[in-house]
């Protein structure tokens, strides 16, 4: 037995507390210390300098500390800058985009998993091939579809084209598969209509695969850069990744204010990301391993 | 893992509820399939048919289209501009994708190992993926800054000479990968933490019982049970790379580029079409490069699902 437990240790691997050589795992931490510092570091400049006074962030040497640390750069950014619209616009397109994408995909997959039917093998295989169909080339061709239904420049021009989502139908289709059958027998004997059984039953049992698929969309469409700025040509429709794109070329060199746009821009998704990891993270190992 | 009595049972139920609904499951699936598949063919499978048709016109968003045959591919083929641009995504490609792998398995590994400050690691590791990709660019921009940008200020300071980051040819290349790693491998080594948690346990302890260095271990046991996480992330890796747009075209504000070396495929299908408004041939090079990205992802696909049936180990 102390042998076993003796090798295990060795072999660093096995959890408990002796587990590594006595070096082994100081120099583990080192390096992870290190690097996750060195990740971190373009961040906190960020940070450190939106808190300087605008005309210090030119010069040299570098410091990582102003003479005072001010909120001068949030102030002048929130007040002359369009910001507070661009949250806006990308609350309101990420919102309709996750409620329609989550009710649309778990429709879908609820009658993949749970009903035979003509041309289900083919709507399937449309499924798998529309994972590979890649946006962003088709970008000319889906813009000049827009413009003809009249909806490029719109909400609706940034919504629409973001909805469908094969990987969300096969991430609810694996939950739905998961579901033991005898709930919905039953249901059906009882006489309640394959709506009802799909809204009252299958949706709040799916209730963790929806926070998944719905933090996850959101993100991505909260994120998505290249369509709106495709579609969308009025200021007054930009979202956080589009107007933020136009600060570089508008702003010059205050750098502070930069900065203090990148980190407003940035603050919604961290924080969403703190809260949210597990899903997050779930989010990913699923749609990445298994879709 | 279901085991053979249940499959049968949930089989012979199958059977069963299809005989007693197929009067009615066909319109209501038709009620439920619906709302998606309208969206899916709109914006999906449309404009795929749409680029082809397209292609075949010579088509700009004033007047109207000609016939114009194949003279859009014609022209694509004598394009030298067009085969830079592919080049130029090739080059990215085959910059980002190692260490965008490699990196994040290296650093799973890591993570893997460690019992405290795991999730302060995974969060620092990961983070950067859910900005948007102006917020990266603009931070981004503002380290590579020449004089009093954080990097070059580093580097003059331990004495060495400043790189032009964002404005020399080849060099701006490098930074953009850098960019792309920086952001985006959170999502590789999430990936990869997922894998590794899907190990059995057991396999390491009898290893080690038999005497199994750690050495061994990671080359017998780890990378081997791995190898399909492995095929999986690299083949994602390279189709994402190879739609490289948002952060190049951002850290170069809209411009190809020093001396044009930054302008990837997808940049000079958006130039063809939005600044010169030759929809038929950005149509036609939108045909092309979709038919290369599916031919890319069918392959990786196959070797995913080979090496997916091989590493198949009972415990």
């Amino acid at each position: 037995m102390t042998t076993i437990v003796a090798r295990r240790a060795a072999s660093g691997l096995v959890e408990g507390p002796g587990r590594g050589r006595g070096w082994v795992r100081p120099l583990i931490y080192a390096v992870l210390v290190t690097l996750s510092l060195i990740w971190i570091v373009p961040i906190l400049w960020a940070v450190a300098t939106s808190l300087k006074p605008d005309a210090e962030t030119t010069i040299a040497p570098v410091s990582w500390r102003g003479s005072t640390a001010t909120l001068d750069a949030y102030r002048v950014a929130l007040e002359q800058g369009n910001i507070l619209k661009w949250y806006f616009n990308s609350l309101v397109t990420a919102s309709v985009i996750t409620a329609g994408t989550v009710v649309t995909a778990s429709m879908a997959a609820f009658a993949f998993s749970r009903m035979r039917f003509q041309g289900r093998g083919l709507m399937q295989w449309m499924l798998l091939a529309g994972l590979i169909v890649p946006f962003q080339a088709l970008i000319v061709p889906l813009f000049m579809q827009m413009k003809a239904f009249g909806l490029a420049d719109s909400y609706w021009g940034i919504i629409l084209p973001q909805l469908a989502s094969p990987i969300a139908v096969l991430v609810y289709k694996r939950a739905f598969d998961a579901v033991p059958r005898e709930l919905e027998e039953s249901a059906l004997v009882d006489g309640a209509s394959m709506w009802r059984v799909y809204r009252l039953i299958w949706m709040p049992l799916s209730r963790a695969t929806t926070a998944a698929v719905a933090i996850f969309t959101f993100v991505i469409a909260w994120n998505n850069f290249f369509w709106p700025f495709v579609v969308t040509s009025a200021g007054t429709l930009f979202t956080i990744p589009v107007g933020l794109a136009t600060v570089q070329t508008s702003y010059g060199a205050l750098y502070a204010q930069q900065m203090a746009l990148a980190v407003l821009g940035a603050l919604p998704l961290l924080i969403a990301f703190v809260l949210f990891q597990r899903q997050i993270v779930q989010g990913i190992a699923n749609t990445g391993l298994k879709g | 893992m279901a085991t053979a009595a249940e499959s049968l049972s949930r089989a012979a139920s199958r059977t069963r509820t299809r005989s007693a609904r197929d009067p009615r499951s066909g319109r209501l699936a038709l009620v439920f399939t619906g709302p998606f598949f309208v969206l899916f063919v709109a914006f999906l499978f449309w404009p795929v048919v749409s680029a082809l048709w397209t292609s075949f016109f010579d088509d700009s968003l004033v007047g109207s289209a000609t016939w114009a045959g194949l003279d859009n591919y014609r022209e694509l083929v004598e394009d030298p501009n067009f085969w830079a641009a592919m080049w130029h995504t090739a080059l990215f490609t085959i910059l980002s994708v190692p260490p965008l792998v490699l990196l994040a398995l290296g650093l799973a590994l890591l993570v893997s190992r460690v019992t405290r400050m795991q999730w302060l690691f995974r969060l620092a590791f990961f983070a950067p993926y859910v900005l948007p990709v102006s917020v990266v660019v603009l931070i981004w921009n503002w380290m590579y800054q020449p004089g009093f940008g954080l990097i070059n200020s580093y580097l003059t300071s331990l004495g060495f000479a400043e790189v032009n980051w964002l404005g020399q040819p080849g060099v701006a290349m490098v930074s953009a990968v850098i960019v792309t790693v920086w952001w985006t491998l959170g999502f590789n080594f999430v990936l990869f933490l997922a894998g590794l948690q899907e190990i059995p346990r057991e396999l390491y302890e009898a290893a080690a019982t038999d005497g199994a260095k750690p050495g061994q271990q990671l080359r017998r046991i780890t990378l081997p049970l791995l190898s399909s996480t492995t095929l999986l992330v690299t083949t994602l890796q390279i189709i994402h790379s190879l739609k490289i747009f948002d952060q190049i075209y951002l850290l170069q504000l809209g411009t190809p580029g020093p001396e044009n070396s930054t302008r990837v495929a997808i940049q000079y299908i958006y130039e063809a079409g939005f600044t010169q408004y030759r929809i038929g041939y950005a149509s036609a090079m939108s045909f092309v490069f979709f038919l290369v990205i599916i031919a890319v992802a069918l392959i990786s696909m196959r070797l995913v699902r080979r090496a997916g049936t091989k590493t198949v180990v009972s415990p």
